[in-house]
């Protein structure tokens, strides 16, 4: 055996102690700005929350008062119009890559989707006012809803072509080997099998597509008022923050903080929601992940 | 030299097996290639009905090829073709116009490790079922049970039957992949390895399962495990890779259990069956 030196050892565990510090380092400078941010926006938004403020329109200014119900409508209308377009859409076009990983088209779709996901999304707002808004000469919740259609696809498509690929082969063998029929298999045994991971990718992509301000600007547009309509403007939550944030009133930038608590706190809500759903899936069902 | 265990159970099963015999199946001339590589040369083999026949050989000598050709699994692969043919009941298989999800009814498949469907037991024994039409609630609840207690896995989980198949021991998860099998009733049930990921009790438990399924169902075993060969099968079909340049697997003995372990008339057969081919 080659004897090494104490020396030698002493410089290896004190090279060892070094690096581990760096590391931990590295970690908490990730996760200290996060914490900040939360903490500083339930610190600035909280003072102006109280139930009122989820049930009423907002106010003129200089009247006290006032709510978001227009915005959290609004929200709701365009993130769950763009998930009713890009839901099958997206996943429908996953499932296709990854069930022909080597012919072109699959290929088209994971270059195109990570292109997408690297476009602005302002371009993207501007992109469905020329095609949406322009032609038919009003903003609407429908055409907020393209848009982050738009930025949720390249999520959902690539997570359902991962969590598809994930599936075991002898899952789909198993079925075929029944004389299932392959559109039976994909529908019963495959996709429900990658239900987890495709409910996750829908989520992150949820989250994503609730933040967005920049492409409301030119579709969604704002609405002080309450609309049900989707081919009316409406307001949504990303884009009331920045409304009031920019605004010269104290009293809106409260409402700014207030609303972003309510944003990132809904968010937040969802993804447990899922969590949960994810959970009694495992328990009943199973998994193979 | 052989163990006397294993003679000895050899010849216990002279007894009990079944001396009429009817072809079930029979390949003929049969090639399997991946793209340009030939896995599989001119095997010849009889399958008989209501028996088990057991195929055995070294790794890699295409004894899963062979097998997932006789309900045409090897469809599935990419640049897989083959020649020559295989009948059932008289039946060729590889033929233009045949229905391969009929002969996948006709023809279940255990696979070498449990794939239960990330389901409920009971949805997993019934998936088959269904398939072929079958929703009525009474009429499902009976096959599951029949199905359940034919594959020797009914008093385990009768309590709970709507937990996940995936919740289950690998050895159960194993018969019930049987169970799932059988629900259709094939004629014929295809086994790869089933016994290779489970520990030797529920090797047992799967080994007695076949000796229960052989009265109603024809069935086709490969196994690595010689002593399992010899155990449950009639009939042993031996591979072994052809010593030509161009290596593929190929059938080089066929005959009754007890003659190819007692008496094999093939030097690598001998060779392999004594422990002494590395």
């Amino acid at each position: 055996m080659i004897q090494t030196t104490p020396i030698r050892q002493q410089r290896r565990k004190l090279i060892n102690l070094i690096m581990l510090g760096f590391c931990m380092l590295a970690t908490l400078l990730v996760i200290a700005p996060l914490i900040w941010i939360i903490a500083y926006v339930i610190q600035q938004g909280l003072p102006a929350i109280n139930w009122s403020f989820f049930t009423q329109l907002p106010t003129p200014v200089g009247v006290p008062g006032g709510g978001i119900a227009n915005a959290l409508v609004g929200s709701a209308m365009t993130v769950g119009l763009g998930l009713l377009f890009a839901i099958p859409i997206g996943t429908l076009a996953g499932f296709y890559a990854a069930t022909h990983p080597d012919n072109g088209l699959g290929v088209a779709l994971r270059f195109s989707a990570d292109v997408i996901s690297g476009v602005p999304s302002i371009v993207m707002g501007i992109f469905a006012y020329t095609i949406i808004v322009l032609p038919q000469r009003h903003f609407s919740a429908f055409s907020g809803g393209v848009v982050l259609a738009f930025i949720m696809l390249p999520t959902l498509t690539r997570t359902t072509e991962e969590m598809i690929r994930m599936v075991p082969k002898s899952l789909r063998e198993g079925s075929l080997a029944l004389g299932a029929a392959e559109w039976k298999t994909s529908l019963s045994i495959i996709l429900p099998a990658a239900f987890n991971g495709i409910l996750t990718g829908v989520m992150l992509a949820i989250a994503r597509a609730a933040g967005e301000a920049a492409p409301m600007l030119f579709t969604a547009f704002g609405n002080p008022f309450l609309n049900l309509d989707y081919r009316q403007p409406v307001a949504t939550l990303p884009h009331t923050i920045f409304v009031y944030a920019i605004a010269p009133y104290e009293d809106w930038h409260a409402k700014a903080w207030a609303t972003a608590l309510v944003l990132i706190s809904l968010v937040l809500l969802l993804n447990i929601f899922a969590r949960l759903i994810t959970w009694w899936r495992v328990r009943h069902i199973g998994t193979y992940h | 030299m052989l163990m006397t265990s294993q003679v000895s159970f050899l010849i216990n099963k002279k007894h009990e097996k079944n001396d009429e015999k009817t072809l079930k199946m029979k390949i003929e001339n049969l090639s399997v290639y991946y793209r340009n590589f030939r896995a599989i040369e001119m095997v010849n083999l009889p399958i008989y009905a209501q028996s088990i026949t057991a195929i055995i050989g070294p790794s890699g000598c295409g004894k899963s090829t062979l097998l997932r050709a006789l309900n045409r699994m090897n469809d599935l692969v990419p640049g897989a073709r083959t020649e020559g043919q295989v009948f059932l009941d008289g039946m060729p298989i590889y033929v233009p116009n045949v229905d391969v999800v009929e002969i996948r009814r006709r023809i279940g498949m255990v696979f070498q490790r449990p794939n239960p469907f990330p389901k409920s037991i009971y949805d997993n024994v019934a998936y088959g079922p269904r398939l072929l039409g079958i929703h009525s609630r009474a009429k499902l609840d009976e096959i599951v049970e029949r199905s359940l207690l034919a594959a020797a896995l009914w008093d385990e989980v009768n309590d709970k039957l709507d937990q996940s198949g995936l919740s289950l021991s690998g050895g159960q998860q194993q018969r019930l992949c049987i169970a799932r099998a059988i629900a259709i009733q094939p004629e014929v049930i295809l086994m790869d390895e089933p016994a290779s990921a489970l520990d030797p009790i529920a090797t047992l438990k799967i080994e007695e399962l076949m000796g229960a399924l052989k009265k109603a169902y024809t069935i086709v075993i490969v196994t690595h495990n010689m002593q399992q060969a010899a155990r449950v099968s009639d009939y042993t079909a031996m591979m072994m890779l052809s010593d030509q340049a161009e290596r593929s697997g190929t059938v080089i003995e066929f005959g009754e259990t007890e003659q190819i372990f007692l008496n094999p008339k093939d030097k690598r057969t001998e060779d392999y069956v004594t422990g002494r081919f590395g």
